[in-house]
């Protein structure tokens, strides 16, 4: 297990006479302290088993039986054809839009919020993103409905100075309007997961710079960049988890209309299937983990190397 | 420590002339000029739907003012049993979620380093693995004893809220000297309960107070798996009114949610912070 942080030598190993019993008891200590954090840290690694180990494994058992019981593959081949794979890709699709451009005005609003003088700023903006990174489904789509629906008030304000959506393409119960409404939770999201990271970049860095002459710009480019860019693309690669992920937003927002493969797994659920399908519902499932095992590997991958600079 | 960087990083960005640079007050206009942008986008594309929503729940279908919509949300039929059930599932998702994860974070801090890593992804996964995979999960595998009951719901709130209480109690422990503390409280004799609860537990009641509000602000915004698990919480009110009403009651609800939450949150921080003020002025 990797909770082992105690390197402890293999019991009575190289220990003769006198010292034997030294080195005995300081085993005994040492398998002491490695019992006490097993016992620690196991309710939290069992609830996590339970929460989140059990479901995905269930959802993989799930994925290759048919409905009459036994093995097949027919789930599988079903769900990487035809309207289920336009669902991934729409679905994939939709993860980059929402992840990119949130993934990069977040930094510059984490950064304007960070340097400003005032602490109201500061606490107002903290607090909501908390809060605004947790807000969606239901209670989102009907804010934006007041907003950009075509009863709107940005819709009118627009429609006042001559611009009508509909006609740039917009139209909030599609694509487009999933789009810009899962920002609203998307950009608070960035903004919580790179204000420390914006903490990590030392002020001696920049007068290190700045002592060889190099402007602003230079530093951003040289140092500041560099070194918060796994900052940046750990946190992108996190918003795009939780824009696939997300399931709530878009059901209410589209009427389930939209091929998104959450809102095809909700489908299943909810009982709008043909008969002898409901297995289809976990392969889809399987097929979402499978992307964001890859997700989390980069993730991963990508913090290590983040972890370097920002201690 | 926040304060002092901030203001050091401000002052030198403002002094700082580059060989190259034009001079120091077009600079810092340039400065301001940004942020202020920035700022400004961030701010409206928050705070129009915001107030979008809020009008309208304020609108009667004539578009006249009324605060109907608030004084009929109590008596809306089954308003009352959803808002039962999710403050319910609240505290028993607060209380669990706190008793696991609160010693476990303080433990890894202290003793085990190694594992802080394993946390930090652990923990991120119920923000990308997908709520929906998870119900379905739970409904195809749990016995059907768990299923029939809403705490089921709790056991996976506690779940979908470790990202946010973690990184929020992980932010309040780094913040503070916690090893030092520990030694301190174990050289005048505290035992590892009355360390955690006399010595670290006030230093981090920030963390642990927003991270409880955020636990709070997720179980009543929840949808996705209250829905497929078939009990009505307020969110799953919200949506089934939506049949029945003119929609105004539900946006009131939500607005109220939504703003309700903010506050509270701004309250704890804020109030803590005064506090902490007010203390150390006393110690000086």
């Amino acid at each position: 297990m990797t909770i082992d942080v105690t390197n402890a030598s293999d019991p009575g190993a190289s220990a003769s006479g006198s010292e034997a019993l030294v080195v005995k008891r300081r085993n005994f200590k040492k398998g002491l302290r490695r019992m006490e954090s097993t016992f620690v840290v196991t309710p939290f690694v069992i609830y996590a088993f339970l929460g989140l180990g059990v479901p995905a494994l269930a959802v993989i058992y799930q994925a290759f039986h048919a409905d009459t019981g036994g093995w097949t593959w027919s789930n599988m081949h079903l769900v990487t054809h035809g309207i289920f794979l336009i669902g991934f890709e729409n679905s994939i699709k939709l993860g980059l839009l929402s992840s990119l451009i949130p993934g990069v005005f977040g930094v510059f609003v984490a950064y304007a919020i960070q340097t400003s003088k005032s602490t109201v700023l500061k606490r107002l903006t903290s607090t909501a993103s908390g809060v605004l990174a947790n807000f969606g489904g239901v209670n989102l789509t009907f804010m934006f409905i007041a907003t950009l629906g075509s009863a709107g008030i940005l819709t009118a304000w627009l429609h006042a100075l001559g611009i009508s959506l509909t006609s740039i393409g917009f139209n909030l119960y599609t694509f487009s309007g999933v789009v810009v409404v899962y920002m609203y939770f998307q950009l608070p999201l960035m903004v919580l997961v790179i204000t420390p990271a914006l903490g990590g970049l030392r002020q001696n860095w920049r007068e290190a710079a700045e002592n060889m002459g190099a402007s602003s710009w230079r530093y951003w480019i040289h140092v500041g960049i560099p070194v918060l860019m796994p900052s940046i693309l750990g946190g992108m690669l996190l918003l795009f988890g939780s824009a696939f992920a997300a399931y709530a937003t878009a059901e209410s927002l589209t009427l389930g209309l939209v091929a998104l493969a959450p809102i095809q797994i909700g489908n299943f659920l909810n009982g709008n299937v043909i008969a002898g399908q409901t297995h289809v519902g976990y392969a889809i499932a399987f097929g979402m983990l499978i992307i964001l095992a890859f997700v989390m590997a980069l993730y991963s991958l990508v913090r290590k190397r983040a972890s370097k600079w920002l201690r | 420590m926040a304060p002092v960087s901030i203001y050091e990083v401000d002052r030198a960005e403002n002094e700082a002339v580059a060989p190259y640079s034009t001079g120091k007050p077009k600079r810092k206009f340039h400065l301001r000029w940004w942020r202020f942008l920035v700022l400004i986008i961030a701010g409206a594309y928050i705070l129009i739907p915001l107030y979008a929503g809020i009008k309208f729940s304020l609108q009667n279908d004539t578009g006249g003012f009324t605060d109907l919509a608030y004084k009929n949300l109590p008596s809306a039929p089954g308003f009352t049993a959803a808002l039962t059930l999710s403050l319910k599932l609240a505290i028993a998702t607060m209380v669990v979620s706190t008793l696991l994860m609160v010693p476990t974070s303080i433990y890894v801090h202290l003793h085990m380093p190694r594992f802080r890593r394993a946390m930090d992804v652990v923990t991120v996964l119920p923000i990308v693995i997908p709520p929906i995979v998870l119900i379905i999960g739970v409904t195809g595998v749990y016995p059907l004893w768990a299923k029939s009951s809403p705490y089921l719901l709790s056991f996976m709130y506690v779940i979908l809220a470790m990202p946010f209480v973690y990184r929020s109690l992980d932010a309040g422990l780094s913040a503070i000297d916690l090893k030092t503390l520990t030694e301190a409280s174990r050289s005048l004799g505290g035992n590892w309960f009355k360390t955690m609860w006399n010595v670290i537990l006030p230093n981090i009641r920030p963390a642990l107070l927003s991270a409880t509000v955020l636990t709070l602000a997720l179980v009543f915004g929840e949808y996705t798996m209250a829905s497929l698990d078939l009990w009505t919480t307020i969110p799953v009110w919200i949506v089934q009114a939506q049949e029945t009403n003119d929609g105004h009651i539900q946006v009131a609800a939500s607005m109220m949610g939504l703003v309700g939450t903010w506050i509270l949150l701004l309250l704890v921080v804020s109030l803590d912070r005064s506090q902490s003020r007010r203390s150390r002025r006393r110690a000086s």
